[in-house]
C-alpha cells in the first residue's frame, strides 16, 4: 500500500478501526446488546448515549431505552431495571454522576450489577468540562467496582471485561467503567473492535440473581434496616470486593485468551529493577511509558505503575510491585480538600504503611480541570525522585504539576 | 427481618438485605411512635371496610369479611387518623394516647 492510502485503508490492513473514545464505548454497548439503558446526556459522555439511541432506533440492538429527565432519575430507573432482572447500562460525567450520588449507594447496597461508563470529567465550580478524576474520585467509596483506562482500546475493553466482572455471582456489584474526557472520550485511536458474535459469546447471556419481578418468588429490596441488622448487611457488602479482585484477574486472562489483550488489576511497565518508579491512573500513564523510556534508554532506572483498577485497592500487588523502589511519586488528577494529599496517594502510602514498608512517597496533583500533561512534566518528577531517593523524606509531600506559581 | 433470629451474624444473612420471604411485614412491630390511637363504634360501623382499604398499614384487622369486634393491631397503627377521616359514618374517634386500652368501643373484650 502506497503513502496515498488513506488512514481507514491502512488501519483495514491491520485489522483495526480508527474510532474516539465514546464511538469506542458505544459500540462495546451495541455488541453487549443490554436489556435497559436509562440515561441522561452530559459533556463529554453525550456521545455514547447519542450513538448508543441510534443503534436502539435503527433497531440494531433489542435494547429498551429510558430517556430520563436527570441523572438521579436515570441511575434510579437503571436500579430498577436492575432489580427486575435486566442487564442493565448507562454513561456519564462529572456533574451527571454527582446527582446520581445517592442511587449509587442504594445500586451497590442493593448488589446489582449495572455498569457505568463514565467519562471523567472536573466537577464545578466553576464549570469546566475537561479531564479530571474529581468526580469518579468523589465516587469512590460509593461501592462500585473502578477500572481506569489507559486508552481508547483500553476503554473498549474494560466495558466488555466491566459486565462480566459485576455479573459474576459471587461479586454481583456494580461496575465504572472509567476513561479520560476528551483525551480518550473524543480522540481518534485505532483499536481493535472484536468480531460481534465473539464478544456476544465471551460476555454470555445475563443470569438474573433473585430478580424482583418473579413473581411465583416474590422478594422485598432495599427495606428499612435499623440497628438490629445494617451494619451486618454492611459488612457482608464489604466480603465482596475481594471477589471483585479475583474476578477482575479472572476476567483480564479470559479476555486475553479469547481476543489476546490481557489485562490485570495493575499494569508495570519496567518497575522490577527500578530505584524510581511514578504511578498513576488512566490517559496520563502513555505519557508516563515515554518518558520512562526515555529514561531507561538514558539510563536511569524509571519505571511506571498504572492502576487500573482502583476499586477495589489492589494494596497486596501495589506493594509487592514497588519493592525494591528508592523512590515513589503519586500522580493525583484529583483533589481532595482538606485532605493533607491526593486520594491516590493516601490508598498508596497507607498500602505501604499496612504493610510494613516505608518508600519516600511524593505526591503531585495535576491536569485538574484538563489542564495538560507534558513528557517534560512528567520527566520533572523523576528528577525530584532522585533527589527524594537521596534525601530519604520528602521537605513537602504534596506539589503541584503544570500549575502557575 | 424478623426471619432471622436476633443474633444471626452477617454471613449468615441473604444478599443486599433482601427479605426472601413475602408478606412477613407483620412480624415486625412500627407501632411504637403513635400519640393518638383510633376508637370505633362497633353499633354505628356498617362494615364498608373503608378504614381496611385505606389504612397505609395492617392495623385494621378483618375476620370473614368483618371489621366489628376485630382489634386494631397495636403494632401497626401508627396514629395517623386516616381511618376515622375515610369513615363515611363517623364511627371512628381518634384519641389521644398512645396506648389502646381494654374494654373501649372496638376493642376486643378482656380475656
Amino acid at each position: 500500500m502506497g503513502d496515498n492510502a488513506t488512514l481507514e485503508q491502512k488501519a483495514q490492513v491491520k485489522g483495526k478501526v480508527a474510532l474516539e473514545g465514546n464511538e469506542a464505548a458505544a459500540e462495546a454497548m451495541r455488541q453487549i446488546n443490554p436489556d435497559v439503558v436509562a440515561a441522561y446526556p452530559i459533556t463529554p459522555s453525550t456521545e455514547i448515549v447519542q450513538t448508543f439511541a441510534q443503534f436502539v432506533a435503527d433497531g440494531e440492538v433489542d435494547t429498551s431505552f429510558v430517556a430520563v429527565e436527570s441523572e438521579h432519575s436515570a441511575m434510579s430507573a437503571c436500579l430498577a431495571a436492575a432489580v427486575g432482572g435486566g442487564r442493565v447500562m448507562n454513561a456519564t460525567s462529572a456533574n451527571g454522576l454527582a446527582l446520581m450520588w445517592e442511587i449509587l449507594y442504594i445500586v451497590s447496597s442493593l448488589r446489582q450489577p449495572v455498569i457505568l461508563t463514565v467519562v471523567n470529567r472536573a466537577l464545578s465550580g466553576n464549570i469546566n468540562i475537561h479531564c479530571d478524576h474529581s468526580d469518579t474520585m468523589g465516587a469512590r467509596d460509593a461501592g462500585w467496582v473502578q477500572l481506569y483506562a489507559e486508552d481508547v482500546q483500553e476503554a473498549y475493553d474494560n466495558l466488555i471485561q466491566a459486565v462480566c466482572i459485576g455479573e459474576n455471582m459471587d461479586v454481583r456489584l456494580p461496575v465504572m467503567s472509567c476513561m479520560d474526557g476528551f483525551l480518550l472520550s473524543h480522540s481518534y485511536e485505532l483499536l481493535r473492535v472484536e468480531d460481534d458474535e465473539a464478544v456476544r459469546e465471551w460476555v454470555g447471556p445475563y443470569k438474573p440473581d433473585m430478580p424482583m419481578l418473579d413473581i411465583d418468588d416474590p422478594r422485598t429490596y432495599g427495606p428499612l434496616d435499623l440497628y438490629d441488622f445494617y451494619f451486618e448487611h454492611k459488612r457482608s457488602q464489604m466480603a465482596a470486593y475481594p471477589y471483585a479482585k479475583q474476578a477482575i484477574i479472572d476476567e483480564g486472562r479470559r479476555f486475553g485468551e479469547a481476543f489476546g489483550r490481557e489485562y490485570g488489576l495493575i499494569e508495570e511497565f519496567m518497575t522490577e529493577d527500578a530505584e524510581l518508579i511514578a504511578i498513576a491512573l488512566g490517559s496520563t500513564c502513555g505519557t508516563l511509558r515515554d518518558v520512562v523510556q526515555h529514561l531507561r534508554d538514558e539510563g536511569v532506572k524509571a519505571g511506571m505503575l498504572k492502576i487500573r483498577a482502583f476499586r477495589p485497592f489492589p494494596a497486596e500487588e501495589v506493594v509487592a510491585a514497588l519493592d525494591g523502589a528508592s523512590a515513589v511519586a503519586v500522580l493525583d488528577r484529583a483533589a481532595s480538600f482538606g485532605a493533607h494529599a491526593g486520594p491516590l496517594y493516601h490508598e498508596i502510602t497507607s498500602a505501604l504503611y499496612s504493610y510494613g514498608k516505608h518508600i519516600p512517597t511524593n505526591n503531585y496533583i495535576y491536569g485538574l480541570g484538563g489542564r495538560e500533561i507534558l513528557p517534560e512534566d512528567l520527566q520533572s518528577v523523576f528528577d525530584d525522585l532522585q533527589q527524594l531517593a537521596e534525601a530519604g523524606q520528602p521537605a513537602e509531600p504534596v506539589s503541584f504539576l503544570g500549575l502557575r506559581e | 427481618m424478623s426471619h432471622y433470629p436476633p443474633d444471626a451474624k452477617w454471613h449468615e444473612m441473604e444478599r443486599a438485605g433482601i427479605i426472601p420471604q413475602a408478606g412477613n411485614a407483620e412480624e415486625y412491630s412500627v407501632g411504637g411512635w403513635r400519640n393518638e390511637h383510633p376508637v370505633r363504634d362497633d353499633e354505628c360501623c356498617i362494615d364498608c371496610l373503608f378504614c381496611w382499604i385505606y389504612c397505609p398499614d395492617e392495623a385494621v384487622t378483618v375476620k370473614d369479611e368483618s371489621v366489628i369486634g376485630q382489634p386494631f393491631s397495636a403494632d401497626h397503627c401508627k396514629g395517623c387518623g386516616i381511618c376515622a377521616e375515610v369513615c363515611p359514618k363517623d364511627c371512628i374517634e381518634m384519641v389521644p394516647g398512645g396506648e389502646f386500652q381494654p374494654g373501649e368501643p372496638g376493642q376486643p373484650e378482656e380475656e
